[in-house]
């Protein structure tokens, strides 16, 4: 059941690698978005899938009555979501800001660590 | 007995600190006379430590402990004998007399506190390098002296040249701390210990051990860099970039004779072999000459004492090399003696500069009536320095005469001796007498007496130095001889005696030492033409060649980084994800351990649905013409993992990505509508097909990956724990949640504080603009 | 988008949708919900709240700056670590209540107040993420 998974986990990645190899910012937004995703749905399926079962013991019992899914890499994937939320935010806004300051949205043309020109060694103390 | 028992030492140890701590505050309500209240705390630990001195006389050692890393034997351990206690002594005695010179000398000044704080640090730190038993305590106090003393160089960090001489002194004493730092752990490995007071019994072990070469070589590397050796002595005349109270305290008497003090307390352990007593004495004759031969070239005042410190450390260095008793009793004396008149006349000129405006020799004369006080100083220091009765300066150098005539090679060594100590002579004269007798030579300020915090220092060092003389049989008994015993590790206590009871060969050196000296100084002038000809013609020294080798090490670097970061964020990328792709993939072809292909097994119609719809959503995301439409189609995927979660029975995560999704499109649309952004993908279609080879491969490597690990068997043992302690001890039904808040709190606290710490960038990153073409303004003031 | 319709509805809608996160909250320990859940319904709800009605109306709704509410629920989430020291018992130990009201039987727990802390900084930090983004919208 899990190789299905398995695949489409793959296809996630792989939209995603190639979206975050673009120059473009818009389109590494959109790539880290999928590779959260990606990698998330990577800890749930490699915790085993179990239909419909939620890890929830009922009201009457101290122990689940039937096989229940893991709960382990539900509650490490949570927190996942959210953090990779909060990050989608952050770097959205810090390519938002870094196309106000630098007026493009172009990889190649972001250059204000690394200039172009190669500058001297700072030699002095 | 201890004063306070040998535990007190502790506090002594960390009195400094305190006092480092304090001085900002101090300073600034008090001014100047801060000095006198802090100098109480280095006195008080010269009094802990003068109390430990009978028993030490009587050939006890003490030692103390605390536990710090057990697990890796490094303990805050102490061990006082006559070495560490000699040394203790004059760090904490010249120390509470260099604070009141820093109070007098820096008066007004408005970083006062901040260079009494350095001070006290480098107080604090150098008593720690001479006290301590356990090398690794030893070694990050040592490292402490090469900062602090960074500290001091720069703190007139305005100026070019304090800057760099800061930066040249550490990267010179802090890489040969490094040096040092290995060869420590190497001999504690080797003899079995960390611990410096067992460490110092096992010397035969380690001297036939075959890493004695590797231990000798380090350790003495340390010990060069620290004490000025030929040829890293540059460093040393550069550090007279700081204030004069450093100078005196750090850059003479004390944190120099570290490397000294290191040799020293290896001797037991590394001394008395034919790489000791060859190296050694070499290196340190060399530097004996060079010191004072370019001490002859200076007319800075200051820079000529400086260059008779490298000379004496040389001297100090060769007689420790030569592993004999008498020459290393004459060690002993002389570094007494040295750290006592050196200190005294740094001090002097100092106060002769502080009040003349002035401290080049051509351009001082006559000041003895205008400053009388300070002028005896100089006198009384100068004698002992030039090595005439009856300072303690005249026994040190007759009992080294004698150790070095009786040495190993010691013709040689005696020549070397003979030499340096006759340039020393006319040296100490050249100071002595230029600034303070002859015609009076009108100084830029008009000079007068300095004050009492000025004066104190100076003359205190210079009597001390004539009682030592005076009552050399008790001081010797009581301080010299016990640090003799410790550098030889076996007892000894000859008489010392002021003037010499019989005619002995050295009294021979002494007077030829005499008779050359006053010659040299007839024909000072002459000879500073000669060397600064020859220094002309050979125009390249070790201080030039440090700025080269930084140099290179610095274009290198920078061409290796131009090299490799190209400054290309796709190069980049694709790097990173090539690695990661071979990182999949070179394994599974090494082993041969790819993953079965097994049936993908039964699905219902709606999850093959679902899975689907994501596949689709994500190319769709890929195809997209535009934004808006790519954005949109972002959530489609989203929805369904979402989907996905809940039919799998997490209808938490479900929820949660539900949400998540819809707030992403909600803000990713809030900003991208208001970029005005072409949609296009700018890539040429060689590009687009390397990528998307390199994005295939890396998720096929990620399938095949995720189905090895599926194919292995299940460790549920976790999962297990929290289904069965979910409800029995934590009281909560819903596991996912409980395994949040309960089991993992602590994972969550981090958790949410990212979550925090994200919001508060944001919110930065967003208030905080600069102003209008603030970029190009921040980059000119850096 | 900004229809009459819309406006109307949103501020019901907005305060059903707390009503509601406040309820994933409490009901997480048990139930599926939880602080991450119910932090982010009350974000969304804030969220339509601001594009029906302004940024300006949410904040002065929240009353408080959000990133002062998500540093409390920090505080809150680390102070409900301490209480088991004072039974002897390593930091954050879950400590149980039971109070008698009304009939039935309320517990209250560490980490009840800790999910709460959760559920102040994921509301705090993201909506104070999108209000500033709606902000410059603006």
């Amino acid at each position: 059941m899990e190789t299905l998974f398995s695949v489409l986990v793959g296809i996630l990645f792989a939209g995603s690698i190639y979206l975050l190899l673009s120059r473009k910012l818009v389109r590494i937004l959109l790539g880290i978005a999928i590779l959260g995703n990606a990698v998330n749905l990577l800890i749930f399926t490699a915790g085993r899938l179990t239909r419909d079962v939620p890890p929830i013991i009922p009201l009457k019992s101290y122990l689940p009555v039937e096989a229940t899914a893991n709960p382990l890499p539900q509650a490490l994937v949570l927190t996942a979501i959210v953090i990779s939320f909060s990050f989608l935010a952050f770097f959205l806004v810090l390519g938002y800001r870094a196309y106000q300051e630098l007026g493009t949205d172009d990889l190649l043309d972001m250059r204000v660590a690394e200039p172009k020109e190669h500058s001297e060694p700072p030699l002095g103390y | 007995m201890p004063l306070f028992g040998v535990e007190a030492t502790f506090w002594a140890l960390l009195g400094p600190f305190v006092a480092a701590a304090l001085s900002p505050f101090l300073a600034k309500t008090l001014k100047h006379n801060a000095a006198w209240l802090l100098a109480v705390i280095p006195a008080l630990a010269f009094l802990q430590f003068l109390s430990i001195v009978p028993g030490i006389a009587e050939g006890q050692t003490f030692k103390a402990s605390l536990e710090w890393v057990p697990t890796f034997n490094v303990n805050f351990s102490i061990y006082l004998d006559g070495l560490s206690v000699l040394f203790a002594l004059l760090i904490s005695g010249i120390g509470t007399l260099i604070t009141l010179y820093a109070g007098g000398y820096l008066k007004g000044h408005e970083n006062l506190g901040q260079f009494l704080s350095y001070l006290f640090l480098f107080m604090g730190a150098m008593l720690g390098v001479v006290v301590a038993d356990n090398v690794i305590t030893l070694f990050v106090y040592w490292e402490l002296t090469s900062i602090t003393s960074f500290l001091l160089i720069g703190f007139d960090h305005l100026r070019r040249a304090s800057r760099r001489s800061a930066v040249q002194a550490l990267v010179v004493t802090g890489g040969g701390g490094l040096a040092l730092m290995a060869g420590l752990i190497l001999a504690g490995y080797q003899g079995g210990s960390f611990e410096l007071s067992e460490l110092l019994n096992s010397g035969d072990v380690l001297r036939e051990s075959p890493y004695y070469t590797a231990i000798f070589i380090l350790v003495v590397l340390g010990a060069f860099t620290k004490s000025a050796q030929f040829p890293f002595h540059f460093w040393l005349p550069n550090a007279m970039e700081a204030p004069t109270p450093v100078s005196a305290y750090l850059h003479s008497a004390t944190m120099v004779k570290a490397g000294v003090y290191l040799l020293m307390r290896m001797h037991p352990v590394l001394g008395d072999t034919e790489l000791w007593m060859t190296v050694l004495p070499i290196f340190g004759g060399i530097t004996l000459l060079v010191g004072t031969i370019l001490g002859i070239r200076q007319t800075d005042l200051k820079l000529v004492l400086a260059y008779t410190t490298v000379a004496s450390l040389g001297l100090l260095v060769m007689l420790t090399g030569t592993s004999d008793p008498v020459a290393i009793q004459g060690a002993v004396i002389y570094l007494f003696a040295h750290s006592l008149f050196k200190g005294s006349l740094f001090m002097v000129v100092g106060t002769v500069d502080h009040e003349s405006g002035t401290r080049d020799l051509n351009r001082v004369g006559g000041l003895f009536s205008l400053m009388p006080i300070t002028g005896t100083a100089a006198v009384l220091s100068a004698l002992s320095m030039a090595g005439l009765p009856p300072l303690v300066g005249f026994v040190a150098k007759e009992v080294l005469y004698d150790g070095t005539w009786h040495a190993v090679n010691g013709g040689l060594w005696t020549g070397f001796a003979v030499l340096g100590n006759a340039m020393m002579f006319a040296l100490a004269a050249t100071v002595a007498i230029k600034p303070f007798f002859g015609a009076k030579v009108k100084t830029p300020k008009v000079a007068h007496e300095g004050t009492v915090l000025l004066v104190a220092g100076s003359i205190t060092l210079a009597v001390l130095g004539l009682a030592a003389g005076a009552f050399i049989a008790s001081v010797g008994h009581q301080l010299l001889s016990p640090m003799t015993s410790a550098i030889l590790g076996t007892p000894f206590d000859e008489e010392l005696h002021l003037f010499p009871t019989y005619l002995s060969p050295a009294l021979y050196l002494s007077l030829a030492t005499i008779a050359l000296g006053i010659i040299i100084f007839m024909y000072m002038d002459k000879l500073r033409v000669i060397v600064a000809d020859a220094l002309r013609t050979i125009g390249w020294g070790p201080d030039k060649g440090f700025d080269q080798v930084l140099e290179v090490i610095i274009r290198f670097a920078t061409a290796l980084t131009q090299t490799v970061q190209t400054g290309s964020m796709v190069t980049y990328m694709r790097a990173t994800f090539t690695v990661i792709a071979l990182v999949l993939f070179v394994p599974m072809i090494l082993t041969g351990n790819w993953p079965k292909l097994q049936g993908i097994g039964s699905f219902y119609a709606y999850e093959w649905f679902i899975a689907a719809i994501a596949v689709i959503g994500v190319y769709a995301v890929l195809t997209a013409r535009y934004r808006v439409t790519a954005i949109v189609l972002l959530g489609i995927q989203g929805f369904a993992v979402a989907l996905i979660y809940l039919l799998f029975g997490a209808p938490d995560l479900a929820f949660t990505q539900f949400m998540v999704e819809t707030l992403s499109v909600v803000i990713l649309a809030l900003v991208m509508t208001r970029l005005n952004l072409k949609p296009t993908d700018a890539r040429s279609s060689r590009g687009k097909v390397f990528d998307i080879s390199l994005s295939v491969l890396c998720g096929a490597g990620i399938s095949m990956l995720l189905m090895s690990i599926i194919q292995l068997p299940f460790d549920p043992t976790l999962s297990e724990f929290f289904t069965q302690y979910s409800r029995t001890i934590a009281h909560g039904r819903n596991i996912v949640n409980v395994i949040l808040v309960d089991f993992r709190g602590f994972d969550t606290i981090g958790e949410i504080s990212v979550v925090m710490v994200t919001g508060l960038a944001v919110l930065a990153l967003i208030r905080v603009r600069p102003k209008s073409n603030g970029n190009s303004n921040s980059e000119k003031n850096r | 988008m900004n229809t009459l319709i819309f406006r109307t509805v949103a501020p019901y809608l907005s305060a059903l949708m707390m009503l509601f996160s406040v309820f994933v909250l409490l009901r997480g320990h048990n139930e599926p919900g939880g602080g991450f859940i119910g932090g982010l319904i009350a974000v969304s709800a804030f969220a339509i709240y601001g594009i029906a009605c302004g940024v300006s109306a949410v904040r002065r709704a929240m009353k408080f700056h959000p990133m002062s509410i998500a540093a409390s629920g920090l505080l809150l989430a680390v102070v409900s670590v301490l209480p088991s020291l004072f039974f002897s018992q390593p930091a954050m130990t879950s400590q149980w209540l039971a109070l008698p009201f009304l009939g039935t039987v309320i517990d209250l727990s560490t980490p009840l107040f800790f999910d709460i802390g959760v559920y102040l900084v994921v509301v705090g930090a993201i909506s104070s993420i999108a209000l500033s983004l709606e902000e410059r919208a603006d």
